[in-house]
């Protein structure tokens, strides 16, 4: 099976692979929808959507009702629905755009998937290779380069639809996403100035950021990110609910001021392609958060996935501990999907001064605060320099503490 | 193959730089430059320097032209509405272009370069990373600095600072 695989040539084994991810990550994209609305349903305390089912599953004895009450059905009524319906095309628009909108969308969403690993094996010499489609030395960068391009799609709609709310929507997504850019780029800084100890050549790659939390129990380097990083964490999952246009930060489509925002004008399948790549985006940003701050494949804090391995005797068999380190990865990745939903249905939207606000005057300045916190901390640690270093420090941060919280500010709006 | 992509990236980046300065409508212009950035990015990682390539996507076709397009929004510029080139603009233009191709030209026929040194490494990011903060440092931060000034001269000249009675 594997001689057959890697007799294949390498464009037919690139094609498949990307095939592949994507074959799993467009339904889970499109299943998300159907899980928000039982989700919020749940939260709510209603059943939410179960009522769908072809007539002869009915027949079915228990899972029948199960699937039903599960209301696994809607998401194909859904589907059907999105694709058969009539694609109305307004007669304002800016048809090129218009068109091209749903498309722009689509790419950045299932582009950045490309250098995202997902699950690790190991090879035949003991090392752990990473699964993915590019193992790029500047692995971090193409995602936020690739992904940085999607808010074209929100300004193309929102411009090409040539009316009011659309247009109002385009406006505040480019802002908005400009904005959160900045202080997420800043937040995940300090993981790589940890990641990147001297002597080595310098990485950007999120699998050598998942290399760096795999040490054995209870050493420094088991912990994961989130444990000894917990601004940036913080900084980087507000920063990614702004960048994927959710709940609190969905300025673009907010339907209480904007009807639905940069896709008032689009309905069926160009309106489903939207929402599959919002929650393609979704998919990719939990991802990244996992490898960089929750330890990607390892299992547990101070658990490598290595040990794991050799608990289950699995050092020989590539593909079964491929398969374990996915089904891990994928775990906490869609349990941050989860934590989206959970946040969407309990915090209200911001306005839309507060979003900007948010983003420049809180999130901007602590993110470069504990840039130059970890700067400092890691010099001190490399440099040897002893405990009043260490206490320096420690005053430092906490006069810049006081004189951020007690700095006299004149609105005190927000 | 590489020919191939060479010769597909250098002519979206040619013919969209061109459609930039051609085109009426401000946001097909905008929207022209991206196309350009990217066909550029593309020749980056031809060259082996997939950093640039990434850095040049992120801060100009991530953000600088996002910026662009959300100032052509909020002035609302309608396609065909700015005035035709002046002739004084177009003779420049015309100059300038016909310098260029000189100077590309007499490149072409002259001048001696040194030949590619084969097999060259790729350079790490930590070869980067030296070259900015030892050999480079100082130009960086005088870049860095007129970025900041422009920055101040834009806040000075577009927030309208009230008097202490004017209220705020």
């Amino acid at each position: 099976m594997i001689e057959l695989w890697s007799n294949l040539p390498p464009l037919l084994q690139m094609a498949v692979k990307g095939f592949a991810v994507i074959a799993v990550m467009f339904p889970i994209g499109g299943a998300c929808s159907l899980v928000e609305r039982k989700i919020s349903a749940w939260m709510q305390g209603r059943p939410g959507p179960n009522r769908a089912m072809p007539f002869w599953f009915a027949w079915v004895p228990v899972l029948g009702p199960f699937l039903q009450r599960l209301g696994v059905f809607h998401l194909m009524a859904d589907g059907g629905k999105m694709f058969l319906k009539e694609d109305s095309l307004p007669g304002h628009v800016n048809k090129f755009y218009f068109l091209l909108a749903p498309v722009v969308a689509m790419i950045p969403a299932l582009t950045t998937v490309t250098v995202v690993p997902f699950g690790a094996y190991l090879t035949d010499a003991g090392r752990l290779a990473p699964l993915v489609l590019a193992n790029l030395d500047v692995g971090i960068l193409a995602v936020f380069a690739v992904s940085s391009l999607g808010v074209y799609s929100l300004i193309l709609a929102g411009w090409a639809s040539n009316s009011k709310y659309p247009f109002l929507g385009g406006v505040r997504a480019s802002a908005q996403l400009i904005s959160y850019e900045l202080s997420m780029t800043l937040s995940v800084l300090p993981v790589f100035l940890w990641v990147n100890a001297p002597g080595g050549s310098g990485t950007l790659s999120l699998f050598d950021v998942v290399q760096a939390q795999s040490g054995p129990w209870l050493s420094w380097s088991g912990a994961w990110f989130i444990f000894y990083m917990p601004v940036s964490a913080i900084v980087f999952l507000v920063s990614l609910f702004a960048e994927t246009n959710r709940l609190p930060f969905d300025m673009a489509e907010g339907e209480a001021d904007l009807v639905g925002g940069f896709h008032t004008e689009y309905g069926s399948m160009k309106w489903g392609l939207f929402f599959v790549a919002e929650y393609s985006h979704m998919l990719v940003g939990s991802g990244v958060f996992v490898l960089l701050f929750l330890g990607g494949w390892n299992p547990l804090p101070w658990v490598p996935l290595a040990d794991v391995a050799a608990w289950l005797h699995l050092a020989g068999q590539p593909v079964l501990l491929g398969l374990l380190s996915i089904a891990i990865f994928l775990g906490k990745t869609l349990f941050f999907i989860f934590v989206f939903m959970w946040v969407r249905w309990t915090v209200p939207r911001f306005r839309y001064d507060q979003v900007m606000k948010l983003g420049w005057q809180k999130l901007l300045p602590l993110a470069i605060g504990n840039l130059i916190f970890y700067a400092a901390l890691i010099a001190i640690i490399q440099l040897n320099l002893g405990w009043p270093a260490y206490a320096g420090l420690a005053a430092g941060a906490a006069a810049a503490l006081v004189v951020a919280f007690t700095f006299p500010r004149k609105s005190a709006a927000f | 193959m590489f020919h191939l992509l060479f010769y597909t990236f250098t002519f979206l980046t040619l013919a969209s730089a061109l459609l930039v300065v051609v085109s009426r409508d401000a946001v097909n212009a905008a929207m022209f430059l991206l196309l350009s950035l990217v066909g550029v990015a593309g020749l980056f990682v031809m060259l082996d320097a997939a950093l640039l390539a990434f850095v040049l996507l992120l801060v100009y076709a991530g953000a600088v032209v996002a910026l662009f397009l959300f100032i052509i929004m909020l002035l609302d510029t309608r396609p065909g509405a700015q005035k035709p080139f002046q002739k004084l603009t177009m003779a420049a233009a015309g100059l300038g272009g016909a310098l260029l191709l000189l100077g590309v030209g007499s490149l072409h026929a002259r001048a001696q370069l040194p030949a590619a040194e084969e097999g060259l490494a790729v350079p790490s990011l930590k070869a980067y990373a030296q070259q900015l903060f030892t050999t480079y440092l100082l130009p960086v931060q005088v870049v860095g600095f007129m970025l900041l000034i422009a920055m101040l001269g834009v806040i000075v000249l577009s927030k309208r600072f009230e008097t202490a009675e004017g209220g705020a």
